[in-house]
């Protein structure tokens, strides 16, 4: 049959009937907009006219102080955000996910059940949530650092500038930390039992055959984690935007591109909102995000070994 | 002797940091539910212990449900994840069952820019995507979310269905052809029930970040006839910040339609997740 239907070349409408709702979906919402927003980061506005400046935006986002210093800001805050998450989240993910392959734990599947709500919950539950549990108004937090005699170490972590990000990036952290965890659990059980017995053998068991053995297996899952999180990040708003507002107090101190994006784009109080330079913002986190991508997909992954079984 | 004492110890050790890992993770959670089914004085007074009958009171939630507009909310939610969901599922796995499928010119490149959409977020095109469903008409409706998440969930969609559709029999595919079946059939007939663990696994992925999104509904959908669960909870907390039965109501009950979705399909994402690594 199928040598027939290639001897007779005949237009396999199907094809783009399959293919034409996804793709034009796909391109109409997703894609154009994409390069809308690219191409808007190079006009301006004036008198409601589009004037094509070049350039220009890019010049005043990095080196005008009145953007520069916000950008950048948010910038610095941004990485610190995502160097938490990877010295937080993947170092636990790991943990939970080594404990959890042990072949004869019991209640594993209650353990990697529960262990994953978080993860399901929106930022809105998530921020505001934890937002009343260390408030001081409720005196949750300090009540149970006096518990086992520390209650000197309790600050108002949200309203503080030194805290305020990195108490933000480990809320985060213990919301997405489920998804480390699940990742690494199936790369970890994906280890062939000829691979470690083989170990066993060679007297290589416990914790060496974890660093010796497995860490190297599921180095590729690490560097998949690693790279989501860095997308995930550089791309954050909810949490901040439920937990301090647009604003991102106090005074900016947890000002993300998300954050600094939605409230060039919209305005707050008194400034009004600036599309243009909205679109350079979002066009600067684009190249960051794909800069990101590019440096895993062409440097990491390709010097990762994958071993096959 | 001495290894199977020191295997003992091992998972007690093991077992007690997963069980410390645990309460991290629910405790919060805990303590707002149970502090939501308190009087005002007992959230402060006591916010660790369960509600008994003295501190028992349901204000909270009668606060909620007479001014806020919860079940509306909750109905614009429950709409415009389900469309998005039924879109991606049956765009995302008729553009894979091309993808997998068919050789033709052009194939892989399809296939690549699809993917795009992985590693790009949909949100970096937000000013050009609000300009797009003002010219169209579109602000404040439902429609231009369903619009949104169906693009943002087609290229993960597209790229599993894929991967599980290459393993589909092709004797099981030419047998329908030979019997005459068209290539719509073989897809709906053939292929579609035989993927569906995979359908359910992508389901989970897309319905998740589709109910729990902030940012597009509010830039989209602000408007009060459209707004969903996790705006209208945001905006709601907002105006009750002092109302500390309120707050907690109002958190309890943006948690249960998500829990329970959870639990419902908390099988079929963890397999989902851990597919292929199943020994």
């Amino acid at each position: 049959m199928a040598t027939t239907a290639e001897n007779r070349p005949k237009f396999r409408w199907h094809i783009i009937v399959f293919l034409a709702p996804a793709v034009l979906v796909y391109t109409a919402v997703m894609i154009i907009p994409l390069f809308g927003t690219l191409q808007f980061s190079l006009y301006t506005t004036i008198d409601n006219t589009q004037h094509f400046v070049g350039l220009d935006n890019f010049r005043t986002l990095f080196g005008d102080p009145r953007w520069s210093d916000s950008f950048w800001n948010a910038l610095g805050n941004n990485a610190w955000f995502f160097f938490i998450h990877m010295v937080v989240q993947n170092p636990i993910g790991i943990l939970l996910a080594a404990l959890l392959s042990h072949p004869r734990l019991r209640m594993s599947a209650f353990y990697r059940t529960t262990i994953f709500i978080p993860t399901i919950l929106s930022f809105v539950i998530v921020g505001f949530g934890w937002k009343l549990i260390l408030s001081p108004i409720w005196g949750i937090a300090p009540s149970m650092l006096d518990a086992v005699g520390l209650k000197s170490l309790f600050a108002p972590w949200l309203g503080k500038e030194a805290y305020a990000l990195t108490t933000l990036s480990l809320i985060s952290v213990w919301q997405y930390v489920g998804i480390p965890m699940m990742l690494i659990y199936a790369a970890l059980l994906s280890i062939p039992d000829e691979v470690l017995e083989a170990a066993e053998c060679d007297g290589i068991t416990g914790m060496s055959q974890f660093w010796k053995i497995k860490l190297p297996l599921i180095l590729p899952s690490i560097g998949i984690i690693s790279i989501l999180t860095f997308v995930a990040n550089f791309n954050a708003f909810d949490l901040i935007y439920s937990a301090q507002g647009a604003l991102a107090g106090p005074n900016y101190s947890t000002d993300i591109l998300g954050t600094f994006l939605y409230r060039t784009f919209f305005g707050f109080q008194l400034q009004l909102g600036d599309p243009n330079m909205g679109s350079t913002i979002a066009s600067a986190m684009f190249f960051i995000i794909l800069a990101g991508v590019s440096v895993y997909l062409f440097l990491i992954q390709t010097r990762l070994r994958r071993y096959q079984f | 002797m001495q290894s199977a004492r020191s295997s003992v110890g091992r998972s007690i050790a093991a077992h007690a940091i997963l069980i410390t890992y645990t309460i991290i993770a629910l405790f919060p959670v805990i303590v707002i539910i149970m502090n939501s089914f308190k009087t005002r004085k007992a959230i402060f007074r006591e916010p660790l212990s369960l509600p008994h009958s003295e501190s028992f009171s349901l204000e909270g939630y009668q606060t909620v449900l007479t001014q806020g507009d919860f079940f509306l909310y909750f109905q614009n939610s429950l709409i415009v994840t389900l469309a998005s969901l039924f879109c991606v599922l049956l765009f995302g796995a008729m553009a894979a069952f091309a993808l997998a499928e068919y050789r033709f010119k052009g194939n892989t490149l399809m296939g690549l820019y699809l993917a795009l959409g992985i590693m790009i977020p949909i949100r970096l095109g937000t000013v050009a995507i609000l300009q797009l469903m003002v010219a169209s008409g579109l602000v404040n409706t439902r429609t231009a979310l369903v619009l949104v998440y169906t693009a943002q969930g087609l290229p993960l969609a597209v790229f599993i269905l894929s991967e599980f559709m290459r393993q589909v029999s092709d004797d099981l595919k030419n047998a329908g052809r030979i019997d005459g079946l068209s290539e719509y059939r073989i897809f709906f007939r053939l292929v579609l029930p035989l993927v569906r663990p995979a359908m359910a696994t992508v389901a989970v992925f897309t319905l998740i970040p589709i109910w729990n999104d902030l940012w597009f509904p509010l830039i989209l959908a602000p408007a009060e006839e459209t707004k969903t669960l996790t705006l209208g909870s945001q905006v709601f907390i907002g105006q009750f910040v002092t109302n500390w039965n309120a707050v907690l109501a109002s958190l309890s009950l943006a948690i249960l339609p998500a829990l329970i979705l959870y639990l419902i399909f908390s099988r079929q994402l963890i397999r989902g997740i851990t597919a292929g690594a199943v020994k």
